[in-house]
């Protein structure tokens, strides 16, 4: 759809406006690599005994998606879309929530004495 | 403006994430840690509820509410025992999600998306999500005793794999060449993406599943950050790819802790039982003394150091509790009780540290590999606790034995080992366990539970 409306804008706002998306992917992926690296550094530094809450906390964290879901069950009138939108938010949903509560009950009993 | 605002606030919730992460590198601010994370995802769950875009929020609502119900009920219910399988069940949770976010962004009434990037990246996530979805609920129904937890191997296994992974290929790049003529192949990759993840997991042995959640978690992380440039959102590709480095690291610690590719892990079919029965197993020559739960008590009551060495065995016994209670009265009498936690005991990474913890063993007692082997010659008994493989000393010196090179617990250096197992059957590798035959150590035949109880009443009889 962007593309046919840009179209018929001039060849120079066509390139512009391309420059501009790529710039956008660009910096995604560099976001994307630096969240890596990132991710390699803070983990790394997790001891071996909160291994499980880790999984449980960062699985929490992949429900992040949720967002996408809002968005696409939100979009107004039903359509596939908005229905597929839906599933996905209750899919995250049980991620989000049962994720980061069960890390919670595990971490709660960890004791030092 | 408003736009860059809600940017802004996204990126508040990546950083809540990795403060909460880096908050895990210790357990006394772990669970603050969690909390932060926590805000976080409720800061990104506001604000786009907030966002123009959303129009028709009593669905949402209600949908978030249901979800919120499920995870809620699972997360009190679930017993710390069957922890491997709720992650892996919330991991299948967060792959289909973003699958499902991905094709409804192709559907998306305004006319969908025409980048080509933005167009590999949804047949991406439909794929990885699909793949982590199915692949998580094998895991779950294995771990959970649904299904067999033994590899399921058939002829031409690998040929039908790398069919469909060929086929899954294809409509990918179908999808992308006209989505709007051939749609219908991004439905293909998501069912042949949901077939390739069970495929993919039903040759994998219940032993093995630490490695394969650890990747499946790893998955759902890169899921969400695909998702994330489908959508060009960056707080999505932070998270995710944290995810996904977090599920690599752990695949790889498990991996090693194996001293087996990762390849061999997947495509392996480790733990069968052709291997059990056959090449790799030979006899080990004496025979194996018996120890009564009586004897082990007098023995214990008088050691300075005794080490735990906790497995799977403990788990599905539900023993922790009671070792906690003889570790109690053995700590009465001057004894010191430390614990030795291998990396792959349990069926998840970290899964006996949270079951001891349960069981109110303060975490300072236990010990890691690397930290606890130099303490095995200075302990007088070595306790075995339905841990097997991890225990078997041929690792160390016999190069024709499958598990030979794999990091163990040296407990065969204690002045005695005590090890409660049901009988002297192999465990999951398939492999004698030489430690059984050793003059220094004794068996106690029995259910853990059972065993650890009938010495816990003689220590308080006694």
């Amino acid at each position: 759809m962007e593309t046919q409306a840009v179209n018929a804008f001039p060849d120079a706002l066509v390139q512009m406006q391309q420059a501009f998306y790529f710039q956008e992917l660009v910096g995604n992926i560099v976001v994307f690599v630096l969240a890596v690296f990132v991710g390699f550094e803070v983990i790394t530094k997790v001891p071996p005994t909160l291994h499980t809450p880790l999984m449980s906390g960062s699985n929490a964290i992949s429900g992040i998606t949720i967002v996408g879901a809002l968005v696409c069950a939100g979009r107004g009138q039903v359509t596939l879309a908005t229905i597929l939108g839906l599933l996905a938010v209750i899919a995250a949903m049980i991620n989000v929530v049962g994720g980061f509560l069960v890390t919670d009950r595990m971490l709660g009993m960890f004791k030092k004495s | 403006m408003i736009e860059h605002v809600i940017d802004l606030l996204y990126l508040i919730a990546a950083i809540l994430f990795i403060f909460g992460l880096k908050k895990l590198s210790s357990p006394t601010t772990a669970r603050r840690g969690n909390l932060l994370a926590a805000i976080g995802m409720l800061i990104a769950i506001l604000v786009t509820l907030l966002d123009k875009q959303i129009v028709s929020p009593a669905w949402i609502v209600a949908g978030m509410v249901i979800g919120a119900g499920i995870g809620l009920w699972w997360a009190r219910a679930v017993p710390m025992t069957a922890m491997p399988q709720l992650v892996a069940a919330f991991n299948g949770f967060g792959g289909v999600a973003s699958a499902l976010v991905a094709i409804s962004e192709h559907y998306r009434p305004d006319g969908g998306a025409a980048h080509i990037d933005v167009l590999v990246t949804i047949a991406l996530s439909v794929l990885i999500g699909m793949v982590t979805f199915t692949g998580s609920f094998i895991a779950y129904a294995k771990l959970q005793g649904v299904m067999t937890g033994a590899p399921i191997l058939y002829k031409g296994q690998h040929l039908v794999n790398i069919l469909l992974g060929l086929a899954v290929v294809v409509f990918g790049v179908l999808f992308v060449m006209d989505p709007a003529a051939l749609g219908w192949s991004l439905w293909l990759v998501l069912l042949v993406g949901g077939a390739l993840g069970v495929l993919l997991t039903i040759p994998i042995g219940g032993a093995d599943m630490p490695v394969v959640i650890s990747l499946l978690n790893s998955y759902s992380g890169v899921a969400a950050a695909m998702t994330g440039f489908v959508l060009r959102n960056e707080a999505l590709i932070i998270s995710g790819s944290l995810v996904g480095s977090s599920g690599l690291i752990l695949t790889n610690i498990m991996c090693k802790a194996m001293n087996r590719s990762l390849a061999n892990v997947l495509f392996g079919g480790v733990g069968t039982a052709d291997l059990a029965a056959g090449a790799g197993v030979k006899a080990t020559a004496g025979t194996a003394r018996q120890m009564s739960a009586e004897d082990a008590a007098v023995v214990m009551e008088n050691a300075r150091l005794i080490i735990v060495v906790p497995g799977y065995g403990m788990a599905v016994a539900q023993a922790q509790h009671v070792v906690r209670e003889m570790a109690d009265q053995l700590e009465r009498r001057g004894v010191t009780v430390k614990y030795a936690i291998h990396p792959v005991a349990g069926r998840m990474p970290g899964h006996m540290n949270v079951l001891l913890a349960e069981a109110n063993v303060p975490y300072p007692q236990l010990y890691d590999l690397d930290d606890i082997n130099p303490e095995f010659p200075n302990c007088d008994v070595a306790l075995v606790i339905g841990a097997n493989d991890v225990t078997n000393p041929a690792a160390r010196h016999d190069k024709a034995s499958p598990i030979y090179g794999m990091p163990i617990l040296d407990v065969d250096k204690a002045r005695t080992v005590m090890v409660i197992k049901r009988s002297l059957n192999p465990g999951f590798a398939g492999v004698d366990n030489e430690l059984y035959y050793l003059p220094n150590t004794y068996m106690l035949f029995g259910d853990a539970k059972k065993m650890i109880t009938e010495v816990l009443s003689a220590l308080k009889g006694g």
